[in-house]
Formats: C-alpha cells, structure tokens, sequence
C-alpha cells in the first residue's frame, strides 16, 4: 500500500501535480474522513427523505383538508424557495433559539451542524418525495383498487397489497432521479462547516496549495459516486419492472 | 408504434389556474400556500417585535430600511439566472442534438459530456469555475476583466446545459417512429425533418419541464453566496451581521425566502398550467 | 440503364432481410408492371410490413436485387431521395404531422423538397383535398379530423409529389368500418385512373375488386400468386387454402 502513495510522491516529484491526500498521512486521513462524513450524511438524508415522502404522500390522502392544506403548503415552500437559504435559516435563525448551557457554564447548540443539514435535506428531498409518491399513486388505476375490493380485499389491505407495490414501481424512475439530485444536494452542507467532502477539500487546499488537483479529485470522486448510484438505481429499476405494463 | 411521453401527472392545486383570453395562464396573485406563509412571517415577526426593547427601531422598520439593498442583490439572481438559463439553452441544445446524431463518435462525446456535468453537485462545479478560471482573459489586444458573478454564472450554467440536452433528448426519442418514417417517405433530408416536423413537436414537451429547470436554478442561485459573489445571501448575512441583533435573524431570514418564493410560486403554477394543457396526447 | 414502360416497374429477385437473427424475408420474387394493381395478402407476421418497405428503402435488404424503374436499390451509392421522390407511402398510423394543418401537410414536402412555387403547390393541394372528398377541412388540424379523414389526407400528401407507383401498408387497419369504405373508395379511384399501387390489406373483397394480380406470402416467401378470380376460386398451394377459408 505504501509503494502506491509513493507512486503520488514521486508523480509531485516529477510533474508538480500535488496530491498531498495520497503520500501524506494527515491530509489522507481527513480527506477520508471527510468522504466518510459525506457518505454517512447522504445515507442518512436518503432514508429520512424517503420517510418523510411516505408519510406526507398518506397526509395529502387524509380526510382533514387542513392537514392537507398544510402539506401543500410544506411542499410549495419547500420547492419554491433556496435549499441554502432554508439551510441558514434552519441552523443560524433556528439555532440560534435553540441553545442551553452545558456544564461548563457555555452556551452551546442544541443541535449540531451536521443534524441540521440531515433535517434540512430530508425536508428537502421529501418535499419532492411526497409529489413523486402522490403521483405514483395516482396512476394506478382505480379500476385495480376497485378489482381489489370486489375480491374482498378491505382499503388497507388493497393498498398495502395492491396498489402501494404498483405505485412504488411507477414512481421508482422519479425516485432515482430525485434520490439522485439529493446526492449531489448534499454539498451545501459546506456552508454550515459540516466536515463533508468539500469542506475538507477546501481545507486541505488552503494548506497545500493544491486547488486544481482538489477540485479535480472532487469531481471525479462525486461523478463516481453519483455513477455508481445511477447503475445501481438503474439496475433495481429493471429487476422491478413488470413486463408490458403500462399504467393509465 | 411509441406513445409520446406523458408528463407526471399535474398535482391538483387547490385554486385552478384562471386562462386569460390570449390562452397565457393568469398569474395568481396571493395562492392559500402564499397567504398561509405572510401569516407566519407576520407572526414571527410579532413575537420578534415583542422581544425588543423600548429603545432599537421594530423588526418591520429595519426590515423596510434594508429592503432596497436586498432588492439589488435579488435583482443579480434573477440576472444570473437569466443568463446562465440563457448559456446553459443554447449549449444544451447543441449538446441534446449531438446526442441523437447519426455519427457514433459525437453521439458518445455528448453524451459523456452531458452525464458528466449531470452527475456533478452545482456547488462543485462553482468551486472549479470560480477558482480555476482566470480572472482576466486577453481577447486580440485588450484584457477583459472576469467578474466573480460572470464565472458564477457560467458554473450555473453548466449543469443547466446537462440538463437541457437530456430534454431535448428525451423529447425527441419521444416523438413516434412514424412521424420520421412519413418524413424520409416524403424524401425529407434527416436535416430538414429534425427542423420541420420533430423539433417544432419537442418545443411542446419541452416547455414544462424547461421551465421547470428555470425555477431550480433560480432557487440554486444563492450557492453564489458560498463563492463569495454579493448576491441577495450574502446580502442578507452582511445585514443581520452588521444589525448584530439576534431577533431579526428568524424575520429576515423568512423575508429572503418569502422574496423567493414571491418569485418562484407563480412560474411553478404556470407551469403546472402548461402540462395541464399540452397534455392532450 | 434507361427503363421502359415494357419492362416491370418494380422488379424483386430474391430478396433476403433478417432483423438480427429473426429471418424476416426468404426469397422473395416479385414484379409490378405500370399501372398494375398488386394486393399482397397473407398472415401477420409473414413479413408484408417489412417487404413493401423495402421498395421504397426504408429499410434496406440483406441480399438479392429490387430494381424500381431500373434503378438499383441494393447499392450504397443509392440515391434515396430521388427514389422517394418516384415512390409514394401510406402508412397503417396515417403519420401526419399533428402541428400542421391538413393543407400545410399536403404542401410541405412540394415546397420543401421539390422545391416549386408557393402557389401552384397549393393550387394543386386544393385539387386533391377536392378529390378526396375533404374540401372545405383544408384548415382543420389532423387532430380534429377522425381517422379515415386522416388516412385520406395521408394518400393526398403522398400524391402531391407525383410519384409514379403508390405503396399502401395496411391503411385501412386502423379505422372503423364505416371510415374503412371512404378510404378504400379513393384508393379504387385512384387505381381506375391508371396509378401503379401496391396495395398490402386484409380487406378480400376490395383485393377481388381492385387487384390486376394478387400475392399471397408466409413466412417471408412469395407462396402464389395470380389474377383474382383465378386466385380466389383456384388456388393451388395448401397454405394459401387454410389461409383463405379462415379468412374468407
């Protein structure tokens, strides 16, 4: 493993590309880190989102036209205003109410940085979550939930059965696409010094002077990651298709 | 024989957009979303004002005070999305085009080209643009400055590329087969098809969903705060920074997203409208 | 080579096409004469489709030889353009352009590819509507015309450029019955006033009435063919017998 960070030794020897991250010890810990922290922050936005898109999907379906009234408008604000702005608003307006003393006698938030972007996030992509399952719901013909109860199935069990299994595979397309968008999303969290990717990035060019080289690291590694989720979406899409069926 | 593609299906909103004569799509003023947000600003706002003391001047003064200097910076995201809209369009299109060419080659150099900058966060790509680009090019003889916002704005307008040739793609396979075949049967070049009879049937699909796009990259325009160009966020935290008063931050922090939202509900309304009405297939 | 109107217009040898590994047409022989009438009748799947598409190069032949007016289409130096200009098509789906009017459809590829003036294309374009018994839709959009409208604004789009032999590819499949004889009335007039066609159908009755010789095909070979009353009361060959008794 050590002739292989020599390798980039020798490369900045020979070349100058500096790409400190590979033959020096520190910068490739926290850089590591630093994709750790990215990963765990978009795993943990992808299953909150998908929550989230769950349960206002089954509120926009709810009798109270209050309640549906307030998803509506969660989901229009959400979509029409900045994920940026929403995320300051959340941890510098918000947190800022949101503190207590610890027992050192110093104020500290509540709630630190890297939860708030995981709130902020899957707020965000659930907003969109919950259009995608309304639609997938929606598409499912209501002459399947009608065949469904005419076999005696109750609504619950219709939907459970029936109906929420089709609409997961006309949705899964959006799905992917959104889960996707909210991948790339997750870089914002930079902002709020969340110690994700970029931010360490941008630390570690700060000291070694390397932008170029970090930047190009970056792009390579998120057009990675993103690639590799494409296919494996890609790849679940097509195991979950049913042939020849085309919804309404 | 393919179908068209159909658009998901138009989320019903509680109040139908009225049609005007002219068959544009009235803008609504006010929306029960928009009216239920005021109500919460207003509160907020309210409950800020109670917090304050006798003597600094209330929430909605300071509010009022900053508001044309807020106004300005708002006016550079809309410029900025306006043009990297405007770059990202054009190169798309050029892009979507070289997508579905009959020559391998450029059809696989498009097309990597446009996962490439699909697959990549809007915030990277600022990064790149904003540092790796220089900041003064020499055209002939003289040295043309690169202001911080005109290389924001071509970062913006790169993933805004992406994303309009996969469009125009997608619109174009999504034309039936037998409209190509009538073409070539009436000894139409592949040129002269493409021009009269599928690309004037794509502007249709196209539309929602390009507006759609518009309405993204607007709301993704305060990323430019990050890179240091002094747009309406960076605005924003100059003011609740320079005020130094901790019960603005919630109403100004609201009151920039109301600015937004002011801006961006109407064109998401009309765009719902469109795919309502394009939709007849 | 020069041809003459002694000698076949539409000449196919031996004509072979797969789609991949499916072998589509095995052989096919056929000649059209000028001003003849051809049906071609035969089960799906036997490959009709694909072989009148050949004749005007739509889709292009693994082996064997079709000469349309002496002009070889087996040959990468083809001039396709000029061949289409000679060739006119009807298609099952109509294909009309859906954001043109019925009027502009007629006289676009005049204006466009032949390259003649504004007026007298559309004087002409007038002409046929009037001949195809649409006067008075020349302003209606294709998706405010019913079917067999629609057929029929297709035949006049193709006659619009002249062309010397008029291909049909199972035109009145799609369309109710009653629309079915306003289509097959204009094809018959068109026939009568001397128009080469080569007409592929299931209506028996309109081959029997129209046809100067018909063509029966199975799986991708020509397996008879004859004059229709010889046709129809002798036929020889035990497929083309199971063919019609279950048809007729």
């Amino acid at each position: 493993m050590d002739a292989v960070w020599e390798w980039f030794r020798v490369l900045h020897a020979t070349t100058g590309i500096k790409l400190t991250i590979f033959y020096d010890a520190f910068d490739r810990a926290r850089f590591f880190n630093g994709f750790l922290t990215s990963l765990r922050l978009m795993a943990l936005c992808l299953v909150c989102s998908v929550a989230i898109g769950i349960i206002g999907a089954w509120l926009q379906g709810a009798r109270s036209a209050l309640v549906r009234a307030t998803t509506q408008a969660y989901i229009q604000f959400i979509r029409n205003t900045p994920p940026l702005v929403q995320l300051y608003f959340f941890y510098f307006a918000l947190g800022a109410y949101l503190r207590h003393t610890n027992a050192a006698g110093l104020e500290v938030p509540l709630v630190s940085n890297f939860v708030w972007a995981v709130i902020c996030l899957s707020l965000y992509a659930g907003a969109f979550n919950v259009e995608i399952f309304r639609a997938g719901i929606e598409a499912v013909p209501r002459e399947t939930l009608e065949a469904a109860e005419a076999l005696g199935y109750s609504r619950l069990k219709a939907y459970l059965h029936i109906v929420l299994p089709l609409a997961f595979r006309i949705s899964l397309p959006a799905l992917n696409n959104n889960l996707v968008n909210l991948v790339k999303t997750t870089t914002i969290a930079y902002a709020i010094a969340v110690p994700e990717m970029l931010y360490v990035a941008n630390q570690i060019w700060s000291d070694e002077l390397n932008v170029a080289e970090m930047m190009n690291v970056l792009l390579v590694i998120y057009v990675g990651l993103v690639g590799i989720l494409v296919y494996g979406m890609g790849r679940w899409e097509r195991r979950m298709r049913i042939p020849g069926y085309t919804p309404a | 024989m393919k179908t068209p593609a159909s658009f998901p299906a138009a989320r019903a909103a509680p109040s139908a957009l009225r049609v005007t004569l002219a068959g544009v799509p009235a803008l609504p003023i006010g929306g029960r979303h928009g009216i239920m947000l005021a109500v919460f600003l207003a509160m907020s706002m309210a409950v800020a004002q109670a917090q304050t003391g006798p003597a600094p001047p209330s929430i909605i003064a300071t509010m009022l005070k900053w508001t044309p200097l807020l106004a300005q910076g708002f006016a550079l995201n809309i410029a900025m999305s306006f043009l990297a809209m405007a770059i990202g369009t054009a190169f798309g299109f050029a892009l979507g085009l070289g997508q579905i060419s009959l020559l391998a080659p450029l059809r696989a150099g498009a097309r990597a080209i446009t996962q490439f900058f699909r697959n990549s966060p809007w915030l990277v790509l600022l990064f790149y643009c904003m540092l790796l680009l220089p900041f003064e090019v020499r055209i002939g003889n003289s040295i043309v400055a690169l202001p911080g916002w005109a290389k924001a704005t071509f970062g913006l307008a790169l993933p805004v590329m992406a994303n309009v040739s996969e469009l125009v793609r997608g619109a174009v396979q999504s034309i039936p087969s037998g409209q190509w075949e009538a073409a070539e049967s009436l000894a139409f070049t592949r040129l002269k098809t493409l021009r009269m009879i599928i690309l004037p049937q794509c502007i249709k699909r196209m539309t929602p969903p390009w507006m759609n796009l518009y309405a993204i990259l607007t709301v993704a325009t305060p990323l430019t705060s990050v890179v240091g160009v002094s747009e309406a966020m960076t605005l924003t935290g100059d003011i609740l920074s320079s005020e130094g008063r901790t019960e603005l931050l919630v109403p100004m922090y609201l009151y920039l997203l109301m600015w937004f939202f002011v801006y961006c509900y109407p064109i998401a309304r009309a765009t719902a409208a469109l795919e309502r009405r394009f939709a007849v297939y | 080579m020069t041809w003459t109107p002694d000698q076949p217009l539409i000449r196919m040898r031996d004509v072979h096409k797969s789609f991949g590994a499916v072998p589509v047409l095995n052989g096919i022989s056929l000649e059209v004469m000028k001003g003849e009438v051809v049906c071609i009748i035969g089960p799906s799947g036997a490959g009709k489709s694909t072989l009148i598409r050949c004749i005007n190069a739509l889709v292009p032949i693994d082996s064997g030889s079709i000469l349309v007016e002496g002009q070889e289409l087996h040959d990468p130096r083809l001039d396709k353009l000029a061949l289409r200009r000679k060739v006119g098509m009807v298609f099952q789906q109509y294909n009309l352009f859906p954001h043109r009017t019925a009027l502009d459809n007629i006289m676009m590829a005049p204006i466009h590819v032949l390259r003649r003036d504004r007026a007298s294309v559309e004087a002409q374009a007038r002409a046929l509507l009037r001949k195809v018994g649409l006067e008075g839709k020349e302003n209606f959009y294709p998706g405010e015309l019913s079917g067999g409208q629609q057929q029929r604004v297709a035949i006049a789009r193709s006659l619009a450029m002249a062309p010397d032999v008029m291909l049909f590819d199972e035109v009145t499949a799609a369309l109710d019955p009653e629309t079915v004889k306003e289509v097959l009335a204009t094809i018959r007039e068109l026939a009568t006033d001397g128009m080469t066609c080569v007409i592929v159908t299931h209506e028996m009755g309109f081959a029997r009435e129209v046809a100067d010789r018909i063509y029966f095909t199975d799986r991708g070979v020509i397996v008879e063919h004859g004059p229709p009353a010889q046709f129809f009361a002798h036929c020889r060959d035990p497929r083309t017998r199971q063919f019609l008794s279950q048809i007729l």
